[in-house]
């Protein structure tokens, strides 16, 4: 995974992740739509499986998990769908979801029936994000049984120890959370992002991807200037509710351009390499 | 000697954004904990303010009507804001002071720790908000008066189950976003390390003043505490001084909704699986693939999918006892309260009464129980008034009468004890025609 973002900054831009849930709104257009955002110059996906109590996310998010939850779909339909996927991409997945639904995935295998199936369904990766470092070490070991990377997030309020155990404990990549809050499209991109990436360079040469409250093609271009990636979440959802994978594809079109448009390599990052 | 676990249960399952904030939350409890001047605020504040120690009555109608044990009632009912929950946000908002937090953030359910934290926040000065399902608002329509009374803004909850469990998830969402600035003053022992334990010191006074005052009256530990549990604060806060006094039985009462044959009920560790929900490994009641269920109980605080961590290691070695009550039960304990001790107890409270009067029949009479009403039922009295018409005449299960339907009669004959003839049938509640 961590590959596939440096491939993209070898060839002059910032990765772009993008999110969007599995089964929302069915599972067929869900597939559909991540196929188009792969097709439209994603390097990443980001596939969200449903969970009751999404604390993470803002109302759109929350809102396209109820969806997909109210039409009857289980994790193991997720799991299906990324299947599927996989078949027809040529670019790696990973899954996010909450600590609960890993941890209940096909009893009593519990997290490493959860792993396993994971990696059976060609994902590449798992973002918790209610799993901080400090629980996190029966996840870290069956995620590397099969291969999974891990990513954690970090957050401008974190001290610096926590932000290296973070970057430490991040096989993919590091989600630096660009501004303090819940999933959800914003107007104008944090002032908090870029120094929590600088902050994260001095203590770790992995990947920096900066997600949350990214919402257009101007903001991906403002964090392709320092960041390793950029990630897309309620934005491409809400494209993805308006106008299905053609409104997706035109949206991850633009924010691709946005992160070839303001990319720069970072200074240190030859030497760190 | 906390690392956040009992047993397996506990931790702290947050986003990141939270780890540093919820570390510096337990160095400020700790330090608070070594500092004298802390302690006598605390003391000042209970004793002054919040009228503690509380009341411990020997509740001798309900004994001789269960025709058992000595039923003690601990009135926290009468403590300042009429429940249990004020001891809690005492605490934690002189930590939010020392914190330098200026404003505070709570969840509620029945609204009684909504309105514990629009008065310490008042008290200390402080911005508060407060998130309140909106079925909650609806049914605790007093309460969400009272806060706003104090100049908390209430915020109704439309998301998922509109109770509890999404009034939580609400808060950590506003936390996770206003962190520097805002303190969660979260409400039961649950949520994330420290909460379960902070909130349990915060509550624990409630045990050590039944044990002390029990011991001068009666001579002796009692056989058996009781409390409703729908987070665990108020029973946390009852059994906590008696865990290491092994003869003394610690049970806790759960929402039993209508019965545990149905998915109406929120009787977590009862009926509930191991999970992590709210931050916390805990019992939830949740499907095969960890979607929380939506949860049902005739009181708003008791309403919740989910349960403190300590309670579930409580229960799982064996230490604790727990059981349910329905709605129907919780109504009739309601009653007893009311007609036979002239006390109008919370919904919540209430389901420890009928359990208190069997085991009281079990025990015998030389037994000695303390049951912990943990508030006051004003609260209540609109949302009663209208169940109680529905649930009568025709559901067989409950033999719960609605006062205008039966004008001409005493209350039910159950309610009364034969061998208190003072206190026979003239009644208050027979009349009133509807
Ligand atoms: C009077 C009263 N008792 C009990 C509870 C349940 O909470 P806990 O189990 O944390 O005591 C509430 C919650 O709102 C309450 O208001």
């Amino acid at each position: 995974m961590s590959e596939a973002i440096r491939e993209a900054n070898g060839e002059g831009r910032a990765a772009l992740v993008v999110y969007l849930p599995a089964g929302f709104p069915d599972m067929d257009t869900s597939r559909a739509c991540l196929e188009a955002a792969a097709e439209a110059g994603a390097d990443l996906l980001e596939v969200g499986f449903p969970y009751s109590d999404p604390l993470m996310d803002g109302p759109v998010i929350q809102q396209a998990n109820q969806v997909a939850m109210d039409a009857g779909y289980t994790p193991h339909d997720d799991i299906e769908m990324c299947a599927q996927l996989d078949a027809n991409l040529d670019i790696p997945s990973l899954v996010m979801t909450y600590y609960n639904i890993c941890w209940h995935y096909r009893a009593p295998d519990r997290l490493a029936g959860f792993a396993r199936a994971a990696a059976d369904a060609g994902l590449s990766g798992a973002i918790v994000p209610d799993l901080p470092v400090a629980e996190s070490a029966p996840w870290l070991r069956v995620a590397a049984d099969v291969g999974l990377a891990s990513v954690f997030l970090a957050a401008s309020t974190s001290d610096d120890a926590h932000l290296a155990s973070a970057a430490d404990a991040s096989t993919g990549f590091v989600y630096a959370t660009s501004t303090l809050g819940v999933t959800g499209t914003r107007e104008s991109l944090s002032q908090r992002a870029e120094p929590l990436v600088s902050r994260l360079r001095a203590v770790t040469d992995r990947p920096v991807c900066v997600g949350i409250g990214v919402s257009t093609a101007d903001h991906a271009a403002a964090v392709a200037g320092f960041a390793d990636g950029v990630i897309v979440g309620s934005a491409a959802v809400r494209a993805a509710a308006d106008g299905g994978p053609v409104a997706v594809k035109r949206l991850v079109a633009a924010l691709a351009q946005g992160c070839r448009r303001g990319y720069r390599a970072p200074a240190s990052s030859e030497s760190a390499r | 000697m906390h690392d956040g676990h009992f047993g397996r249960f506990g931790g702290r399952f947050v986003p990141e954004v939270l780890t540093t904030t919820l570390d510096e939350l337990e160095t400020a409890f700790d330090k608070a904990q070594a500092d004298e001047t802390f302690a006598a605020q605390m003391d000042a504040l209970r004793r002054d303010y919040g009228g503690r120690p509380t009341k411990l009555y020997l509740a001798e109608h309900l004994t001789a009507h269960a025709g058992g044990a000595r039923i003690y009632l601990k009135r926290e009912d009468l403590a300042h804001t009429g429940s249990h929950k004020l001891c809690n946000v005492l605490g934690q908002g002189l930590l939010a002071q020392r914190m330098d937090k200026r404003r505070l953030i709570a969840e509620t359910g029945a609204g009684q720790h909504g309105v514990a934290t629009a008065t310490i926040a008042a008290l200390l000065g402080m911005e508060c908000r407060v998130y309140m399902g909106e079925e909650d608002c609806r049914r605790q329509r007093l309460n969400v008066v009272r806060m706003q009374l104090m100049g908390a803004e209430v915020t109704p909850v439309t998301t998922g189950t509109r109770t509890l469990k999404d009034a939580i998830n609400e808060t950590m969402r506003d936390w996770v976003t206003n962190v520097e600035t805002t303190h969660y003053l979260l409400g039961s022992v649950v949520g994330p390390h420290p909460f379960p334990m902070i909130v349990r010191e915060f509550v624990k006074v409630i045990g050590e003043e039944v044990r002390g005052e029990l011991l001068e009256r009666e001579g002796r530990l009692p056989d058996a505490v009781m409390a409703c549990v729908g987070g665990g604060s108020n029973a946390m806060g009852m059994f906590h001084r008696f865990i290491t006094d092994e003869t003394v039985r610690l049970i806790g009462v759960e929402a039993g909704g209508h019965g545990l044959d149905t998915d109406q009920h929120s009787a977590t560790l009862v009926a509930g699986t191991e999970g992590i929900l709210h931050g916390a490994r805990s019992y939830v009641l949740q499907d095969d693939y960890g979607q929380v269920h939506p949860t049902h109980s005739i009181s708003a605080g008791l309403d919740y999918p989910g349960v403190g961590p300590e309670h579930a290691w409580l229960r799982d070695t064996g230490r604790a006892e727990y059981r349910a009550a329905t709605d129907a039960q919780a109504l009739e304990g309601f009653r007893l309260l009311c007609e036979l001790e002239g006390i109008i107890p919370a919904l919540e409270s209430a389901h420890a009464v009928v359990p208190a009067v069997e085991l009281a029949r079990e025990l015998g009479p030389d037994g000695i129980i303390v049951v912990n009403l943990s508030g006051r039922g004003d609260k209540d009295v609109d949302e009663v008034s209208h169940v109680l018409e529905m649930v009568t005449p025709s559901d067989g299960e409950s033999d719960v009468h609605a006062p205008d339907r039966s004008p001409a009669h005493p209350p039910r004959s159950s309610a009364r004890t034969s061998d208190s003839p003072q206190r026979a049938a003239s009644s208050s509640t027979g009349g009133e025609e509807g």
